[in-house]
């Protein structure tokens, strides 16, 4: 089961760096600081644990849609206003002082209803009207995105900041109060290793994720239904109301996501076009998914890998690292992957013919 | 009146729908074929880097040397689809999550941003880029000129596209054949049509399209080479074509309105002008739209009237036949 995966890996890193020599670069020296930059030097680790924490709320979003057949690619929308209703819920119930439990709660609670009911959209119109949820979810991405915008640049909304010198030049989001900032614990190593508050939560939601798919029923008739809507059908399996369910528990899980990048990491709804927008999450969540072969463990593990790959990118970008690499590491990854994946379904077995085949019984 | 709000808005319409008319009309043959490529971004922003790329570092007359560029954009959109294409028809791959890693790998922080960088592209305006084709006394009649006249040879060329499309998917043995592919692949085979064959070749042909679209962006639209230069046009094109019915002729109204809804919202701003919260209708508006229609096509009464392809995303395996 390792074996596959780890041949594409082996293999997408071949490719990458023949296309670093076409390009006239060194590979062995480029890997060699891509590696160092995310996982060796001093407070890599703690980055990397930034870009990798959403890719583990978006892969494991995508992880709990895709097993079920639902390909919910709208992880990126439902991040984005899992944001939006969770800065609204921070706003509300927070206040001066320390993390409070509640303000936390809350935040948590609203990122997964608005990400809940953004992947319910979806949801609906597959399971009433069998619309086909890929390009629905995907077009509600972009719809997403533009609300975000809009909040913040294009009305007085309650999310943005009204008062101070700035916000009459620049068009800026509120901070969110310090009781709703997400504490992190710390690790005294390697100068540091801030463990945010959301890579607990995306640690607790991968469990969840493995004992809903595997030790319940919920989890198993809802394979079933990915595999063979007929025999659920047959079985008696309520189709509808695994839909809607499947589809609300993928997109909650992604707008926690949004709820830690508020509380974790950008301590206010960022809507600027090139920031959380920019990161494209959702869609690299996708690609965690499907590498870890929407197993919810090995989600968190690609999440990691992959997020020290961006981390990388972003660190050292510039100067003499060409961009893009880590896009097409990623890309190329994926295909290997994918091609992979044929190996897996037509498992190729070397079997000897037994040395003396029982003779085919003659026509008398 | 050429200043007046929709003649400025159609015509800027005409002029952002052009690359969206020639990504959709790409992806409608590759859709066509029973592919479904998601990679439309990616492929549309390799063409954009490596048409701009022709024109910066060969030498040549500015005619000779744009048509080249456009040459060289739909080759490098079509070897991109060719990595879809592999995946999904030879190794059977999920269409999805492989048009996905296409526009991964080859865009905004991608491939072609990589090769833009590379390249050293980002620095300088093109060198050449398509110019309206009609003098500019032509240009300044009324209603018409700015409209139909004060288009580059790009958008003149997209409508004879739309024609062949047309008559190639209505007319021609091919063209039946193809819709034959998409719409159930085990018959066509049956009728000993090279199922596989079909699927590659429209999947290229929709990529070289996709690479032309992005041209359009560098060599035209916006004459200079940023990250991301499309900015999510590829998307909307997949959209257009649902929008559209899969009909080539549709695609074309389909992409001039939603060009004009590019165009409306900074327009209306300009103006002092606010119906609503205009920037976010005009913006979502083609996507809402293309959310509406997709509810009609799968409502199976109303599916086979449209025209989507019955084997959309299904990979043919002729055992399981």
């Amino acid at each position: 089961m390792v074996a596959v995966p780890a041949a594409s890996l082996v293999f997408a890193f071949f490719a990458s760096g023949l296309v670093l020599l076409a390009t006239g670069h060194n590979a062995l020296s480029s890997y060699r600081r891509l590696f160092d930059a995310a996982f060796v030097a001093n407070g890599a680790l703690g980055q990397t644990l930034v870009s990798a924490t959403p890719l583990a709320f978006t892969g494991l979003a995508a992880a709990a849609a895709f097993r079920m057949r639902l390909f919910n690619i709208g992880g990126e929308g439902q991040l984005l206003v899992g944001a939006i209703t969770a800065a609204a819920a921070g706003l509300y119930f927070g206040g001066s002082g320390g993390p409070s439990a509640f303000a936390i709660a809350a935040m948590v609670v609203a990122g997964c209803a608005g990400g809940a009911a953004w992947a319910l959209i979806p949801g609906i119109l597959r399971a009433f009207f069998r619309t086909n949820e890929i390009i629905t979810s995907l077009m509600l991405n972009y719809v997403a995105a533009y609300l975000l915008t809009y909040l913040i640049f294009n009305t007085q909304s309650y999310w943005r900041q009204t008062t101070g010198f700035n916000a009459a030049v620049f068009p800026t989001s509120k901070d969110l109060p310090s009781s709703a900032l997400w504490p992190g614990a710390t690790i005294h190593l390697r100068g540091g290793i801030l463990l945010p508050l959301g890579a607990g939560f995306a640690v607790l939601a991968a469990a969840v994720l493995w004992v809903l798919y595997s030790r319940t029923r919920f989890g198993f008739e809802a394979q079933v239904l990915g595999d063979s809507p007929r025999a659920a059908r047959y079985a008696g399996m309520r189709t509808r109301r695994k839909i809607l369910a499947v589809m609300a528990i993928s997109g909650a899980i992604a707008g926690l996501g949004g709820a830690s990048q508020d509380g974790d990491f950008r301590h206010t709804l960022d809507a600027d076009p090139n920031g959380l927008q920019r990161q494209y999450y959702g869609y690299s969540g996708i690609v965690v998914a499907a590498l870890a072969r929407y197993n919810p463990f090995a989600v968190l593990l690609v999440a990691f890998l992959v997020g020290g790959l961006q981390n990388a990118g972003n660190t050292l970008q510039g100067a003499d690292f060409p961009s893009g690499l880590v896009g097409v590491i990623q890309g190329i990854i994926l295909f290997s992957a994918l091609g992979g994946e044929l190996l897996v379904r037509y498992r190729i077995r070397i079997s000897r013919r037994p040395a003396a085949a029982p003779p085919a019984p003659e026509a008398a | 009146m050429n200043h007046s709000l929709a003649v400025v808005v159609i015509a800027s319409g005409v002029a952002y729908g052009t690359p969206l008319l020639y990504a959709a009309l790409g992806e409608l043959l590759t859709e066509r074929s029973g592919v479904l490529n998601l990679g439309v971004e990616g492929m549309m922003l390799i063409g954009a880097v490596m048409g701009f790329w022709t024109v910066q570092r060969v030498h040549a007359g500015s005619g000779a040397i744009l048509v080249v560029a456009i040459g060289v954009a739909a080759l490098a959109g079509a070897l991109t689809a060719a990595i879809h294409a592999f995946l999904v028809i030879t190794l059977r791959a999920s269409q999805i999550v492989s048009g996905l890693a296409l526009t991964i790998f080859a865009g905004a922080a991608g491939l072609s941003s990589y090769l833009g960088n590379d390249f050293n592209l980002g620095d300088n305006p093109a060198r050449h880029q398509f110019h309206a084709v009609f003098p500019a006394r032509v240009q300044r009649w009324p209603i018409v000129g700015p409209i139909v006249f004060g288009q580059n040879v790009l958008v003149y060329v997209s409508w004879a596209c739309v024609v062949a499309v047309w008559l190639y998917l209505t007319r021609t043995r091919p063209g039946l054949n193809v819709r034959a592919v998409g719409d159930s692949p085990a018959a066509a085979d049956a009728m000993g049509i090279d199922v596989a064959a079909y699927r590659y070749a429209h999947t290229l042909v929709g990529g070289a399209f996709a690479g032309v679209a992005g041209a359009t962006f560098t060599l035209a639209i916006t004459p200079q080479w940023v990250d991301g230069i499309t900015g999510g046009a590829g998307w909307i094109a997949i959209a257009l074509v649902i929008f559209a019915f899969w009909r080539p002729e549709l695609c074309l109204v389909g992409a001039y309105f939603f060009g004009a809804l590019q165009a409306l919202s900074p327009e209306l701003q300009a103006r002092g002008i606010h119906i609503g919260p205009t920037e976010l209708w005009a913006n979502s508006l083609p996507y809402l739209m293309t959310i509406v229609v997709l509810v009609l096509v799968s409502a199976s009464s109303t599916r086979r009237w449209l025209g989507a392809p019955a084997a959309l995303g299904l990979p043919y395996v002729r055992e399981e036949r």
